[in-house]
């Protein structure tokens, strides 16, 4: 399974990117090489003011703008990462998972738990990006398992904001099992006519685009995601062909039919809710 | 069967047969009696096969599971199987030569066979795209297992496969979302599933056919979220490190079994499946026929629960009993 080095397509890195700027206070628009300054992204939810390039989002930053203030509660969140492969490479497991601990202030690359969505009961799991490109290891697969659990033992519906490039190597098969353990999850939510809202966001790709951000009753996209199985390095080196142009953007998925709406995220909020009320949960 | 292509790690045992060949040519020259000496190198051949099979590291079997005379999944159906229909296309797209399926008779047993094909030459890897299957073949499965769960047709799936093809077409049809929906409707299908991967279980390609209520790996096959190869770019930013990543990866079936990412391990003859397809073959079909016996006799009910089950517990994770925030 392709694992990404970097977010393709220059998107995804623009909250840690490096310049000649100072770091935190301006960065360069990767969109239209626009200077932002950070107040203004914040103030417009990371999405360049000039050309709408959607910045990549903390996972704190997004339940923030897509739920009702005040009304998250995390769930699990003592979940720890272990290595229990004893991962032995260039760097090992445990230093990495400390590295983006500290460099994130997350435990893991998921952030899960339930809320409300303009007074709407959901139960929530967000990836970050920014830690460990998202991977999907036992704690991601857990956090996001029970997410789903607890929304069909309460009969409400699940939203999942994924990012990731793909499974999480350090843990072996462990990792790969994680999706067919989510993709069960969403088996019993969907059968008991519970709404699941998969939301796509740069970028989201092999392992997770695999399982569980594939399977929404309702798969929207930010403008611009990459999504995709494969990464394009890999497809180049494999076919031999030049790509199609715009190849594994949102736009692409949409007009190849994966995607139901690219939602601007300023949107995502008022829509997503809209989707939950006219899907409603269904009458058991 | 002609004499399979040595492994760098078999090289010690092509020396042996050398010696052997020459044994053989000296007493046949001058019409003499070398059969004691025939013997012992004989027994010196099977010893050190012995030794070396028995001490494998993760990239050897690799190597072995890989190795183009290992037999491939239509080799099992035609030993293990009778009445074998191959059953064409997903009647979406089209029909993808990388993943045959069917149905055939295990036995006395009614059953759907999925399966990856690899071939042996050019031409066939051609046909076959190397076991690298589009969405059609995932789609295609689903079907067929349909099929099966709408005539209380028991699911066999064998899995031999690099992985899902990563192309332009594979991405234009969402492969991602064959895979998906195929991991979703398996955990639900109401007939019993058993996989056996009998060569490469490459990752979420292999996995795509694999949520069964009992996975069976052959002893020299692998099953990984990664090729080694794969792996090695990666962590050291150079492919040449694939044996180390093999080795990192815990992806032997003797690892998986420790994980509990395999239920079984279906031991294969000495110095591998690739020396003896019929051997291979009789082991494998009593393996799958005993416990197809078994999830049978399962209520569906029952099956479905234990199936959900042991895919809910994979994952080792450390929770402290004090964690902020309620729990799910």
């Amino acid at each position: 399974m392709a694992i990404f080095k970097k977010p393709p397509t220059g998107g995804g890195g623009g909250r840690k990117r490096r310049s000649d700027i100072p770091e935190g206070l301006f960065q360069k628009c990767p969109g239209c090489n626009e200077v932002v300054h950070e107040i203004e992204l914040t103030e417009n939810q990371r999405v360049c003011p000039h050309c709408d390039y959607h910045f990549s989002q903390s996972a704190k930053e997004r339940i923030e703008s897509l739920l009702d203030p005040g009304s998250f509660v995390e769930m699990d969140a003592s979940l720890h990462s272990v290595d229990s492969l004893r991962f032995q490479g260039m760097a090992t497991y445990k230093d990495r998972l400390k590295k983006y601990q500290e460099s994130t202030g997350l435990i893991d690359a998921v952030l899960s738990g339930y809320g409300t969505l303009e007074g709407i009961r959901v139960a929530i799991a967000v990836m970050d990006f920014a830690f460990l490109a998202a991977t999907m290891g036992s704690v991601v697969g857990e956090r996001i398992t029970r997410a789903i659990e607890y929304a069909t033992t309460e009969r409400i519906p699940i939203i999942i904001i994924s990012a990731s490039g793909g499974a999480r190597m350090y843990e072996g098969m462990l990792s790969l099992m994680q999706m067919a353990k989510t993709s069960g999850a969403l088996a019993r939510h969907g059968e008991a006519r519970l709404p699941y809202i998969s939301i796509l966001t740069n970028p989201t790709t092999a392992g997770v685009m695999a399982s569980y951000a594939s399977l929404g009753d309702i798969i929207v996209a930010e403008p611009k995601s990459m999504i995709g199985f494969a990464g394009p390095r890999v497809i180049k080196e494999t076919t031999h062909q030049d790509l199609p142009k715009g190849f594994q953007t949102a736009e692409f998925l949409e007009e190849h039919g994966l995607i139901d709406q690219i939602v601007h995220r300023r949107k995502l909020r008022p829509k997503i809710a809209e989707f939950l009320r006219f899907l409603g949960p269904a009458a058991a | 069967m002609k004499e399979p292509q040595p492994l760098d790690f078999e090289k010690p045992i092509v020396e042996l047969q050398r010696r052997l060949q020459e044994i053989r040519e000296h007493s046949d020259e001058h019409a003499l009696d070398f059969d004691s000496e025939v013997e012992a190198m004989e027994a010196k051949i099977e010893i050190t096969r012995r030794e070396i099979y028995d001490n494998l590291n993760a990239w050897q079997r690799v190597q072995i599971a890989r190795h183009v005379q290992r037999p491939f999944a239509l080799d099992y159906v035609e030993r293990c199987f009778t009445n074998w229909n191959e059953l064409h296309g997903d009647r979406l797209f089209g029909d993808d030569k990388a993943m045959p399926c069917g149905i055939a008779m295990l036995g006395e047993h009614r059953c759907i066979v999925i399966t990856n094909q690899k071939g042996r030459n050019t031409k066939e890897n051609v046909l076959r795209n190397f076991g690298c299957a589009h969405p059609e073949g995932y789609r295609k499965a689903l079907r067929l297992m349909q099929l099966g769960e709408k005539f209380h047709l028991p699911v066999i799936s064998l899995i031999d496969t690099p992985g899902a093809y990563p192309g332009i077409g594979s991405e234009e049809r969402h492969i991602a979302e064959a895979i998906a929906v195929n991991l979703r409707e398996m955990m639900k299908l109401r007939v019993p599933i058993l996989a056996a991967v009998i060569g490469e279980g490459g990752s979420g390609g292999a996995l795509g056919i694999g949520v069964a209520d009992h996975v069976m790996i052959l002893e020299n096959a692998y099953y990984s979220v990664i090729s080694p190869e794969a792996c090695s770019a990666i962590l050291w930013k150079d492919r040449r490190h694939a044996a180390e990543a093999a080795e990192a990866l815990k992806l032997t079936a003797q690892d998986l079994m420790r994980l509990n990412v395999v239920d079984e391990i279906v031991s294969e003859p000495d110095g591998g499946a690739h020396r003896a397809h019929e051997k291979a073959a009789e082991i494998l079909g009593r393996a799958l026929h005993s416990n197809l016996e078994r999830l049978l006799k399962i209520p569906i009910n029952q099956l479905l629960k234990k199936r959900y089950e042991k895919f809910r517990r994979l994952g080792n994770f450390a929770e402290p009993p004090k964690g902020n925030g309620a729990t799910g």
